[in-house]
């Protein structure tokens, strides 16, 4: 490569900024799309009082798991369309030619995704969590590992998404696959907040979830930018 | 090593290894089902009754050998998908094809006898044990890693997919363990103990290892097998199968 290309490509901070600018501009041109994961999120927590009975002690003892569990299924049904608008009118292809490395590219809509999916998410968890009747002091805590959990679903649901992104019906199956993948992150997050309420302190939790958010942050981009390749050979 | 590089650049022709992997394969499923015959009758018939599970406990040489295989099976699965990705190698995609079914079954034995084990042991079927857990989470790992492949339309495309998959599963099989183990310590009631027994005497132990031994072995058949299979399969437009085809049936 000579110092000419180098020139003629954009920088990789740029092209990662661009990326991410380009994405939150259509997340917020199609609301019911950035909407509906939060409302599914605010509703399915609803149905839990519902089904289980409105006694404030029970909610509060299943709420940790409740807010956990939602928050993992929200991301999921969010993840489908993480790259599938850009497969169906043939943008995914253009970054896939010309976004070197790859990686970058992925890493721009991952964190885009979590822009408009988690850090909401994350936001509006202190109203589900008084939903639950989840005990005040716990709430920071729930907060806090949602911050650090919904990057790691944003970035393991990525490479499903990339897996599932040229199928038909992809949707069930990119659930089926990545959800198991989610097993320690509601593990870590829900018991953080357990922890809390039984007035253990978090904080073995919350590293171990920083170590696999790095760990993901790591890895996860390199294995969708391969799994992207492999979609649209 | 010059021996080692030319059996590797062999691999990469199906048709040589369908040659080679076939007496290998009936060999070790003969030899793996005489180490199980073995390994069951002195654990189920021969050795000694445990002090407290009384015989129950002899489900163990059939439960342990399959969740260990299981596991090995993953991982052996989790190689073959990085060997795929890395050299492009066509037999590693076999492979992975052959394993995944394999690891269901063995992964579904280890639970149903675990669960059979439990009733009279633990006085239920179902328990959310650590182990009992994070095996579940494995044959959810499993099943995403067929369905995946069946879903791709393209067979090279595909097996490439379930290999991506594998192999982040492997990144992720430790993280599982380890969470799910901590998840329990923190959750434990006082419920169900594991009668931890003294360490296991010989009589005990050693039909257990003959018995996980011929397990590997049998293992190792039924996948030379399957993937000889794979490649009859994969290969099916071939001369060289259908000559084969055609002097099986003369």
């Amino acid at each position: 490569m000579t110092a000419a290309t180098f020139a003629r490509a954009p920088s990789i901070g740029r092209a990662f900024t661009a990326q991410v600018q380009r994405d939150l501009t259509i997340a917020f041109r199609s609301r019911s799309e950035l909407i509906n994961p939060l409302m599914f999120y605010v509703m399915g927590i609803s149905m839990f009082p519902l089904g289980v009975g409105p006694t404030a002690e029970r909610l509060a003892e299943i709420a940790p798991g409740v807010l956990w569990v939602l928050a993992l299924l929200s991301t999921l049904l969010s993840l489908d369309s993480l790259f599938r608008r850009d497969f169906d009118d043939g943008t995914l292809e253009q970054l896939v030619l010309n976004v070197d490395p790859l990686f970058v590219g992925v890493l721009a809509k991952v964190f885009a995704h979590w822009l408009v999916i988690g850090l909401p998410l994350t936001l509006l968890s202190p109203l589900a969590a008084l939903m639950l009747f989840l005990p005040g002091a716990a709430v920071p805590t729930l907060v806090l590992t949602l911050l650090l959990g919904t990057p790691i679903l944003s970035l393991l649901g990525a490479v499903g998404a990339a897996l599932t992104v040229g199928l038909k019906r992809g949707g069930l199956l990119l659930t089926l696959i990545i959800l198991p993948l989610y097993v320690p992150v509601l593990i870590l997050g829900a018991g953080a907040v357990t922890a809390v309420i039984d007035g253990v302190d978090p904080a073995a939790q919350l590293a171990w979830m920083a170590a696999i958010l790095a760990l993901m942050l790591t890895l996860t981009p390199f294995a969708a930018a391969l799994a992207l390749r492999v979609g649209l050979e | 090593m010059g021996r080692l590089k030319t059996l590797w650049h062999r691999l990469g022709s199906p048709r040589w290894f369908y040659e080679i992997s076939g007496p290998w394969a009936a060999g070790s499923l003969i030899v793996g089902l005489i180490g199980i015959a073995v390994g069951l009758v002195w654990g189920l018939a021969i050795a000694p009754p445990d002090y407290l599970q009384g015989n129950s406990f002899r489900i163990m040489y059939l439960h342990v050998p399959a969740a260990i295989l299981s596991e090995s099976c993953y991982i052996l699965m989790g190689v073959a998908g990085a060997v795929l990705l890395i050299w492009r190698m066509k037999l590693a995609d076999m492979v992975v094809a052959a394993a995944a079914p394999i690891g269901v079954v063995f992964c579904i034995v280890a639970l149903l006898t675990g669960a059979i084990w439990g009733r009279p042991t633990w006085g239920t079927w179902w328990v959310w044990d650590a182990r009992t857990t994070s095996m579940l989470v494995l044959l959810f790992l499993y099943f995403g890693v067929m369905a995946l492949r069946q879903a791709v339309p393209r067979e090279e495309s595909a097996g490439r997919a379930a290999a991506i998959l594998a192999v982040v599963g492997m990144v992720d099989i430790p993280i599982i363990k380890y969470s799910v183990d901590w998840w329990l310590t923190l959750h434990q009631t006082s419920t169900f103990k594991l009668t931890s027994a003294p360490s296991m005497p010989a009589e005990m132990y050693l039909p257990l290892l003959v018995s996980v031994l011929g397990f590997y072995t049998f293992f190792f058949g039924v996948l030379l097998f399957g993937v000889g299979n794979e490649v009859l399969m994969r290969e099916r437009r071939t001369q060289w199968v259908t000559d084969l085809v055609r002097s099986r049936q003369s």
